[in-house]
């Protein structure tokens, strides 16, 4: 491309002669435009629309303040628990940074979880936005192993027995299950040496995935363009003239300024509790991670942090008597899918699958299917853009079918995570149990449900 | 409306939570207990460094760090101090831990951020601190001679003795009339009594170890105050950015529809 | 699609306002990282005043204390040392330590570099590339001066330090070895990194 086809930088004051010298030799303007300028967004995006740019926001911030939590703390198991109270008290403004960067890690748990619940009410998994779905449950499954990896550093009895119970469970897996485990480990049980590789993986290795797979992401959803709350696709209505959707504005200044203004509210519900209740009821600081770390001490109480919890009730639902039901779901569900396919291949190859996993279910201690069972919980997630054929993408558009499955599995995922901070007792693995089979429900017999489903016909333009 | 409901369920489930809790009901510490007194924060260090500083180090806080409680690094030195370590120092102890680990069992822990481990569903680390203190009684079964009702079987000794006095654990029966046939149910409480009176009465007594407590709550975080300071103002700060914001917001979607 | 006037000003005004109001945020928000980069305290305890016991240094001794990472040097000076010291005058290149002031404090700043003139108390380490240099007290020929009157020789880049820690002339060293802010607590007791001045 020839330097001299650009136009010069107008509109930018004393500035336009360095913008220009720097677009002549950087797609600077044209990344502007496009993505900024000139990126026509929907004009109807709601409260749920706020989060991705507050989980961008909740990066950056992880990001800066591990930055310079990690020039004071010590990834030594002699020394860490005494290097996170040495930033508490001994480094200047250290507290500040140190609560940040715990409240931060919640916050970022929260804002991604409201942004996935956007996707699922309005269809934004669904084609052609189905690799900006897979992106972003790569950075979930990412943000989970940072959290957990972040967790193990101040070396609290909560930190050390947490990861040495999740740990554990790859040692379930039959065969390498124990080799795995201490490879992962480095040691025979949680040490030093796992806290210094989890501190390699924490401070550098998946804040470098993230950051690719969150660029990844966003220019994945730059390529087809911005969903939106009715579900509709903005460009099949274009202005004759401009050649702009109708019901598209350009980002900036528009959701810029919207966005201010969401960063200024979620820095204000962040500040009263970052400054007034850090520990949110030893929600967001464990309590018990306030006592050193103690090999041969195990406290009466393991529970992962809240963001886990609802994976860790669905580890703990799945007992030997649960297994039955399991089969039953599994005979019930294959005979489902066998009568749905067509091609006697893909009958044959269901009914041996289904087969090999009933043997498995009989033969294999419950306690791997509850990991197996927990590990499919997020993966299923992947398959949401292929499982939802319904008519339309909105739950706004959608019928009475499909609006109570939903509603079942924002309860069922709520209950799953209040059961995850409590105590075993039969009745809660009971109540654990029914809402595993509703959530694994949602997903696997939403073919079915979302085509019996009676939808709305979906307006052409934007309803606001 | 959804985000309402998570943060109400988060609301909820701490004290549900404590219901859940196992252990003895713990005394809450008393209202009057000002964590920003300085004079009880004082006469708190002093009841430390005279009564458990022997056993217990705070090995993450300074000596100098007290002048938050308005002490001056010579008050400190003259009254805080007593083995020769110099001021900037943390506050260990000298016992080796093994030695002590040998005389007790289990070395005594530090106790810098005891006051934030110690709280669960059924109480502040306050509260528990304070009943654990008050708990303590005869129990010859004991390898110290004592035992603890917030924490059974505890190691510690009554490093307080002489102050409190002697508490023994009594066994009340207590009958409930159940049922119309006149039948009766009985119930065991178990209460402690003081046997032997100590050096301080008890409503003293209580109200050292308020004193003792209000300190180790902030030993357990010493920049609390500076924390929630801060906070008001961040917080009237972001209001005047929220306005801003705000009106920028709405200024620039009046071209919207 | 609304047909208002756009109101240039006062969009400006809005969006220079909250600028101005993010920015003081932005910058407010910088002062806990940027101090959290100061000394912290447990910098500042280990580099705290160190007291020195002089009590059985003989005439002639000396002793050495470590304060903030660097030796410092005590010599107890005989009347030979100290006459010595004036002998050195004409060698010396700043004789009156006029040169950095920062390493001589006031109360040193006399014919013998001392508050007591009995005892010299210098940081020990050459002020040329950091080494730290020899003492070499007795006044007799040496190899690298044959009219030596006793002092110190960095064995470095082979500067030159009288009694008083004056460096010589036309040696690699550019200063007087430094003074650190001292005060005698007692005869037999002297505090390093703190003065009457409160350092």
């Amino acid at each position: 491309m020839a330097v001299a086809e650009k136009q010069p930088v107008t509109g930018a004051g004393p500035f336009n002669g360095v913008l220009t010298w720097v677009d002549q030799r950087f797609p600077l303007m044209s990344l502007w435009r496009d993505h900024l300028a000139e990126y026509y967004a929907p004009k109807n995006f709601n409260f749920w629309y706020y989060f991705g740019s507050l989980a961008m926001l909740v990066l950056v911030l992880q990001i800066v303040t591990g930055i310079f939590l990690t020039m004071h703390y010590k990834p030594d198991a002699a020394q860490a628990f005494a290097s996170v109270e040495y930033i508490m008290r001994d480094v200047p403004g250290g507290w500040l940074i140190r609560y940040m960067h715990s409240t931060g890690a919640s916050a970022f748990f929260i804002a991604v979880y409201l942004h996935m619940f956007r996707g699922l009410l309005y269809g934004s998994y669904r084609k052609p936005r189905e690799l900006i779905w897979i992106f972003g449950m790569l950075i979930y499954l990412s943000l989970m192993a940072e959290a957990f990896m972040g967790y193990l550093l101040p070396w609290g009895q909560m930190s050390y027995w947490g990861a040495q119970v999740i740990v554990n469970l790859f040692d379930a897996i039959p065969w390498v299950g124990p080799p795995l485990a201490e490879w992962i480990r480095g040691d025979f049980v949680i040490s030093d040496a796992t806290l210094n590789r989890f501190f390699s993986f924490h401070v550098i290795a998946i804040p470098l995935l993230l950051l690719g797979l969150v660029g990844a992401h966003i220019m994945a959803l730059h390529e087809v363009g911005s969903n939106n709350p009715d579900g509709i696709e903005i460009k099949k209505v274009k202005d004759a003239r401009t050649g702009h959707p109708v019901d598209g504005i350009p980002f900036h200044p528009y959701y810029t300024v919207k966005d201010t203004l969401g960063v200024v509210v979620f820095l204000i519900v962040f500040s009263v509790i970052m400054f007034f209740m850090p520990e949110l009821g030893g929600y967001f600081l464990e309590y018990n991670n306030f006592i050193p770390a103690d090999s041969l001490k195990t406290p009466p109480h393991i529970a992962p942090v809240w963001y886990f919890t609802p994976y860790y009730s669905i580890l703990r639902a799945v007992t030997e008597d649960f297994m039955w039901v399991l089969a039953a779901a599994l005979i019930a569900y294959s005979v489902l899918v066998i009568r749905a396919v067509r091609n006697p291949l893909v009958r044959i190859a269901v009914g041996a699958v289904g087969a090999v996993l009933l043997g498995g279910f009989f033969t294999v201690d419950p306690k791997v299917w509850g990991v197996v069972l927990m590990g499919t919980a997020t993966l299923v997630f992947f398959l949401l853009p292929w499982l939802d054929q319904s008519a339309v993408k909105s739950i706004r558009y959608k019928g009475p079918l499909v609006k109570a499955a939903l509603t079942l599995f924002v309860i069922a995922f709520l209950a799953l995570g209040y059961l995850g901070t409590l105590t075993v007792t039969e009745g809660r693995t009971i109540a654990a149990q029914v809402c595993t089979l509703i959530y694994f429900a949602f997903f696997l017999l939403m073919p079915w449900y979302t085509r019996m489903d009676k939808t709305k016909p979906e307006p052409e333009r934007v309803t606001g | 409306m959804m985000l309402a409901r998570m943060l109400a369920w988060i609301a909820l489930a701490a004290p549900l939570a404590a219901a859940a809790a196992e252990g003895a009901r713990l005394d809450r510490l008393p209202a009057d207990v000002n964590p920003n007194d300085p004079v009880s924060l004082q006469r708190g260090a002093q009841v430390y460094v005279n009564y458990c500083l022997g056993c217990h180090s705070l090995a993450y806080m300074r000596y100098n760090r007290l002048q938050d409680l308005g002490l001056t690094e010579q008050q400190i030195r003259d009254n805080l101090i007593f083995t020769g370590a110099k001021v900037g120092e943390l506050m260990k102890v000298a016992v080796d831990p093994r030695e002590s680990r040998e005389w007790f069992g289990t070395p005594p822990p530090d106790l810098t951020v005891i006051a934030r481990a110690r709280s669960s569903g059924a109480g502040s680390g306050a509260d528990w601190l304070y009943s654990y203190l008050r708990g303590f009684y005869r129990d010859p079964s004991r390898p110290t001679g004592w035992n603890n009702t917030v924490f059974p079987n505890v190691a510690m000794p009554h490093a307080l003795w002489q102050l409190q006095g002697e508490q023994v654990l009594t066994t009340e029966v207590q009958s409930i009339p159940r049922g119309s046939k006149g039948e009766v149910e009985k119930h065991e409480v178990q209460k402690l009594a003081l046997d032997k009176p100590g050096s301080m009465k008890p409503a003293e007594y209580d109200r050292m170890v308020g004193d003792l407590v209000n300190f180790l709550v902030y030993v357990g975080e010493p920049s609390r105050q500076s924390r929630v300071e801060l906070g008001i103002y961040v917080l009237l700060f972001l209001g005047v950015l929220f306005v801003l914001a705000y009106l920028l917001k709405k200024e620039f979607w009046k071209d919207v529809h | 699609m609304a047909d208002n006037e756009l109101d240039h000003g006062k969009r400006r005004f809005l969006v220079a306002a909250t600028g101005v109001a993010g920015g003081i945020a932005g910058v407010a928000t910088a002062v806990p990282f940027v101090a959290s980069m100061l000394p912290s305290e447990r910098a500042k305890a280990a580099g705290a005043p160190v007291e020195a016991d002089i009590g059985n240094l003989a005439p002639g001794e000396m002793t050495r204390v470590e304060w903030r990472g660097k030796p410092v040097w005590i010599v107890r000076r005989t009347q030979e040392m100290l006459e010595s010291v004036r002998q050195s005058e004409g060698r010396v290149a700043d004789p009156k330590s006029e040169r950095k002031k920062e390493l001589t404090p006031e109360y040193a700043r006399n014919q013998f570099r001392s508050i007591k003139p009995e005892y010299l108390v210098v940081v020990g380490i050459c002020t040329h590339l950091g080494c730290s240099p020899v003492d070499k007290f007795k006044a007799q020929a040496e190899a690298f001066e044959s009219d030596w009157k006793g002092g110190f020789y960095c064995p470095c880049h082979g500067s030159l330090f009288d009694l008083a820690g004056r460096v010589y002339k036309n040696k690699p060293a550019p200063d007087n070895l430094e003074v650190p802010p001292h005060k005698f607590l007692s005869d037999s007791r002297v505090v390093i990194g703190e003065d009457t001045r409160g350092a």
